[in-house]
């Protein structure tokens, strides 16, 4: 498919990394002609360089002849514009990056009718989700929603004492009372999909599927307990830390909120009348002491520094708060924060690139089942994709164990009528179901690829 | 440095090679030149052997690239195709000095067209034919074909794209490289066959029309003639013009018409330069040699097709311009210099080269006299970039400075002053035929082993645009990294 990516900054790169490895046509656009020679560098694309809102720069980047523009520029007004622009020659599909927290109430869907967005994406409120998601289960690496609701992949490490070290998958289900499926299984750098004679071992990252209820009540089962978090502290006046706190003050959490620039801070307590901002470093022990670190329930490390993010987590993490979030832009700090011992990690450009990739893929392959949603598990080697089914479908009422899936496959849910079903041989696909699959090192686009 | 992957590269460069040996394979089966059916057998089976020991040996897990890579493996492929595709010649013993088919083969896959056949009309047609298919595949690049034939998982084929393209910028023109080098070999493809098919219709014979088409498509110049192009009809000398002059352009210009841009015809300042140029130097030359032909349609003939054949670097010829007056043999050698267009076939310094020296010369020259003023550089209506425009400045340097050192090796040879200067631009620039004991009518058998070496590394700089070579003689390339004891 041939896609635009208007605006190569941070999150424009990572995705349009993600979509030239897609084997996607990608035409960059950025104003800075250093960036546009450096990711021409690196990548298989074309660039252009200059205003992406600019009608000369769209015709020089064919606009009229693509099948989607992805507008990432700072300014949400330019994305706008580029979008709209965009359309009106000829593009089929527009995606803006509108994170003005004015623009993101009601006047959002009068805006995106009026000016034919096909999806607009705001990083800063879906980073929020994801961490509002990941405060409510315990000690969970992260946790992946779906677009329905009620059914989640939780990926979390195997401890060293934990009951599940030396346990067969087969096992589980007579061991446990709760409903999961565990989907995906990452040792070292392989990542397999699990068939019933696997034994877990401890250091494993395992990915569990099911509705939120049964993963606590596994949880439970496990011995891991929940600490119910009341306190949150966060660490970075960005705007996604007011996504967040508004939302944890909505549930009636006490958020404590720091940051070093006084103006910010001024701003958000305006914001958030029942926070509490502090004006200060966040990487001063001394200050993170005095606002009570050690009564704290969870702590979310949301400064623009990842590396600071790491050292912040990792005094909290000494200083036994039950849940420390980080956050972490850069892909390949990830590992080495995970090496640090720090559980939970949220990335806000990978998240956002997911939810790209996973509507070009849609688009591409729009004619039955396409990918609804596509998140990526276990250091980005398996997927796990949402389809739709549809009538057309050649195995609608097929017991599953009748079906030759390929390998590495895994029909991780099906929600029907707003109840998650933990798929066994005996169930089937039915039209109007939600189908949440899982494929490990290859690329499914369809949801008849999982034939063999 | 990743090893595995520039071994690996070599290994697929030597297994395209024996597939491009297949055409005059079947020309000599053909021809029913036994002998040249088997030391084609031989350099095949070789070629394969060594290519799949290369690939399956290195099987490379970790297929990321970088620059320093691509210019590596740029450097080793040319360099070990020459190698190669020079053993037909030796093992069927028509050119029984290895170094003598090394020189007749790095002149081929280079483009250059400078031969040490004394005798070109005894040579077998198969072999004949797969010296001017050298060129063919040359011109365009060996490496661009095989990133236009293999899939490579690895998005950093561009690194080995820019090591080997002509011209100061390889352009993209879609997003995807693989799609370019699809679309430039369709274009490249197509002209020749059109060459082909109008040569045919001038009365050549096949074999003639399209071993001369190989050779003005690559802007080679090989010929199959001991006068080169001399003995064709006015039609076809005409054809082989035109063709050159075509092959001398950059070929995204073509692209940008197939797609509907025509305008981007008018805008592209190096087209009209390169168009000036060749009008302006055939007209002096035309009055310049007015007395020594009988009429003006021959002079226009004449100048117009040794004018394009230099300019072009392509070095066919259809008189012997060794003897026309000096003030001709002196642009001649000047054209020679000058080359082409950036992203042609052709050879030489490129013309968008000199533009931008010339612009930045008349910048200076206003710098000297408003000492405040700031001044940037436009070309082709866009801003030129100061590291640009240093490149070229570089390049330069570089550019005079192997010259000299070629010109220095080759003066150890007892031979006058204008046929060293010619040969070494000759060679170095890609054309073939210099002026005086290596003029058209002559050849290049006259220089000594050592001298035919320097030669042929002479072309291989000229052919890469010198720093593929440069890199690949550059230790810190090829140290590693020293485990402590």
């Amino acid at each position: 498919m041939k896609i635009i990516v208007n605006g190569c900054g941070k999150i424009g790169s990572t995705i349009l990394a993600n979509l030239v490895a897609e084997g996607h046509d990608v035409t960059a656009i950025d104003t800075n002609p250093e960036v546009i020679q450096k990711l021409t560098n690196i990548y298989d694309v074309i660039g252009v360089c200059g205003n992406g809102a600019d009608s000369d720069v769209l015709t020089e980047a064919n606009a009229k002849n693509n099948d989607l523009i992805i507008s990432t520029a700072n300014s949400d007004e330019i994305n706008m514009l580029c979008c709209f622009l965009a359309k009106r020659m000829g593009t089929k599909n527009t995606v803006a990056r509108v994170r003005n927290p004015e623009y993101n109430d009601k006047s959002l869907a009068f805006l995106r009718q009026n000016l034919e967005i096909s999806l607009i994406i705001n990083p800063e409120l879906m980073a929020s989700h994801e961490l509002f998601n990941a405060l409510k289960l315990p000690s969970a690496y992260k946790i992946e929603p779906f677009s329905v609701r009620n059914f989640e992949i939780v990926e979390f490490k195997i401890k060293d004492d934990s009951v599940l070290d030396g346990l067969k998958i087969a096992d589980l289900r007579n061991k446990f009372k709760s409903k999961f499926l565990i989907c995906a299984v990452q040792r070292g750098e392989e990542a397999y999909i699990p068939l019933g004679n696997f034994v877990l071992r401890s250091g494993d990252k395992v990915g569990i599927t099911g509705s939120v209820n049964e993963i606590l009540h596994f949880f439970n089962e496990l011995g891991i307990k929940r600490t119910a978090i009341k306190k949150v502290m966060i660490l970075g006046a960005s705007k996604t830390a007011v996504y967040l706190a508004k939302k944890l003050c909505q549930i009636g959490n006490s958020v404590t909120i720091i940051d070093k620039d006084r103006q910010k801070c001024e701003e958000i307590s305006a914001e958030l009348p029942k926070a509490l901002v502090v004006n200060g470093d966040g990487s001063s022990q001394e200050l993170l002491i005095e606002e009570g670190i050690s009564n704290i329930d969870a702590v979310v490390s949301l400064t623009g520094l990842d590396e600071l993010n790491i050292l912040i987590s990792s005094y909290a993490s000494s200083k036994n708060v039950p849940k420390v979030i980080t956050k972490i832009n850069r892909q390949e700090l990830i590992p080495l924060a995970e090496h640090w011992g720090l559980d939970t990690v949220v990335s806000p450009r990978k998240t956002i690139s997911n939810i790209v990739v996973g509507y070009a893929r849609a688009l591409e392959n729009s004619k039955d089942s396409s990918v609804e949603t596509l998140y990526k598990l276990m250091d980005d080697k398996v997927e796990a994709l949402e389809f739709t089914v549809k009538d057309g479908l050649d195995f609608l009422n097929v017991a599953f164990k009748e079906l030759k899936l390929k390998e590495n496959i895994l029909i991780a849910g099906i929600i029907r009528d707003r109840k998650t079903i933990i798929p066994s041989g005996e169930d089937v696909l039915l039209s109007g179901d939600k189908v949440v699959i899982l494929a490990a090192n290859q690329r499914i686009n369809n949801l008849s690829d999982i034939i063999r | 440095m990743n090893r595995k992957m520039v071994f690996y590269m070599l290994g697929q460069i030597l297994k395209l090679e024996a597939g491009i040996m297949l055409l005059p394979l079947i020309c000599s089966l053909f021809y029913r030149e036994l002998n040249i059916v088997i030391a084609f057998l031989i350099t095949m089976a070789l070629a394969l052997f060594l290519g799949f020991a290369l690939t399956l040996l290195n099987k490379p897990q970790n297929k990321t690239f970088f620059a320093k890579e691509g210019f590596v493996i740029v450097a080793l492929s040319w360099i070990v195709i020459s190698a190669v595709g020079a053993l037909p010649f030796v093992i069927s013993g028509e050119i029984p000095n290895y170094i003598d088919a090394f020189f007749e083969t790095v002149s081929g896959f280079t483009t250059t067209g400078s031969s040490i056949l004394t005798d070109v009309e005894a040579m077998s047609r198969g072999l004949l034919f797969w010296r001017s298919e050298t060129h063919w595949v040359g011109g365009m690049g060996v490496l661009v074909l095989i990133v236009a034939i293999l899939p490579t998982d690895s998005g950093r084929t561009m690194h080995i794209l820019r090591a080997e393209m002509p011209g100061h910028s390889a352009g993209k023109l879609t997003p995807k490289l693989r799609t370019m080098t699809k679309i430039l070999y369709f274009i490249y493809t197509g002209f020749t066959l059109l060459e082909i098919i109008l040569l045919l219709c001038g009365g050549m014979p096949l074999f003639d029309a399209i071993v001369n088409s190989f050779g003005t498509a690559g802007t080679g110049g090989f010929g199959i003639k001991g006068d080169s192009i001399g003995s064709y009809n006015a039609f076809c000398q005409w054809v082989i013009t035109i063709f050159m002059l075509i092959f001398g352009i950059n070929f995204n210009i073509y692209y940008l018409v197939l797609c509907g841009r025509i305008r981007s015809i008018f805008k592209s300042e190096e087209l009209w330069t390169y168009l000036a140029i060749f009008l302006l130097s055939s007209t002096v030359v035309v009055f310049n040699i007015l007395k020594t032909v009988e009429n003006l349609g021959d002079a226009i003939r004449l100048s117009a097709f040794q004018v394009s054949s230099i300019m072009t670097t392509t070095g066919f010829a259809t008189t012997d311009f060794n003897l026309w007056p000096n003030f001709s043999k002196g642009i001649l050698l000047m054209l020679m210099f000058f080359g082409a267009c950036a992203g042609s076939t052709a050879g030489g310094f490129k013309i968008s080269r000199v533009v931008l020296l010339f612009k930045k010369i008349v910048a200076s020259v206003r710098q000297m006299i408003h000492p405040r003023a700031i001044s940037t550089i436009n070309f082709e209506g866009k801003t030129v970039e100061n590291d640009t425009v240093n490149g070229v400045l570089v390049y330069l340097a570089v550019y005079c400075f192997c010259f000299v050192i070629i010109l220095l090796l080759l003066l150890l040879e007892p031979f006058d002053l204008e046929t060293n200067i010619s040969a070494a631009a000759a060679c170095f620039n890609n054309i073939g035929p210099g002026l005086s004991l290596v003029g058209p009518a002559a050849n290049f058998s006259i220089y000594s082993s050592f001298s035919k070496i320097v030669l042929s590394f002479a072309m291989l700089l000229g052919r890469l645009e010198i720093f593929p070579l440069l890199v690949l003689f550059s230790p810190s390339v090829w140290i590693k990294r020293r485990a402590k004891a």
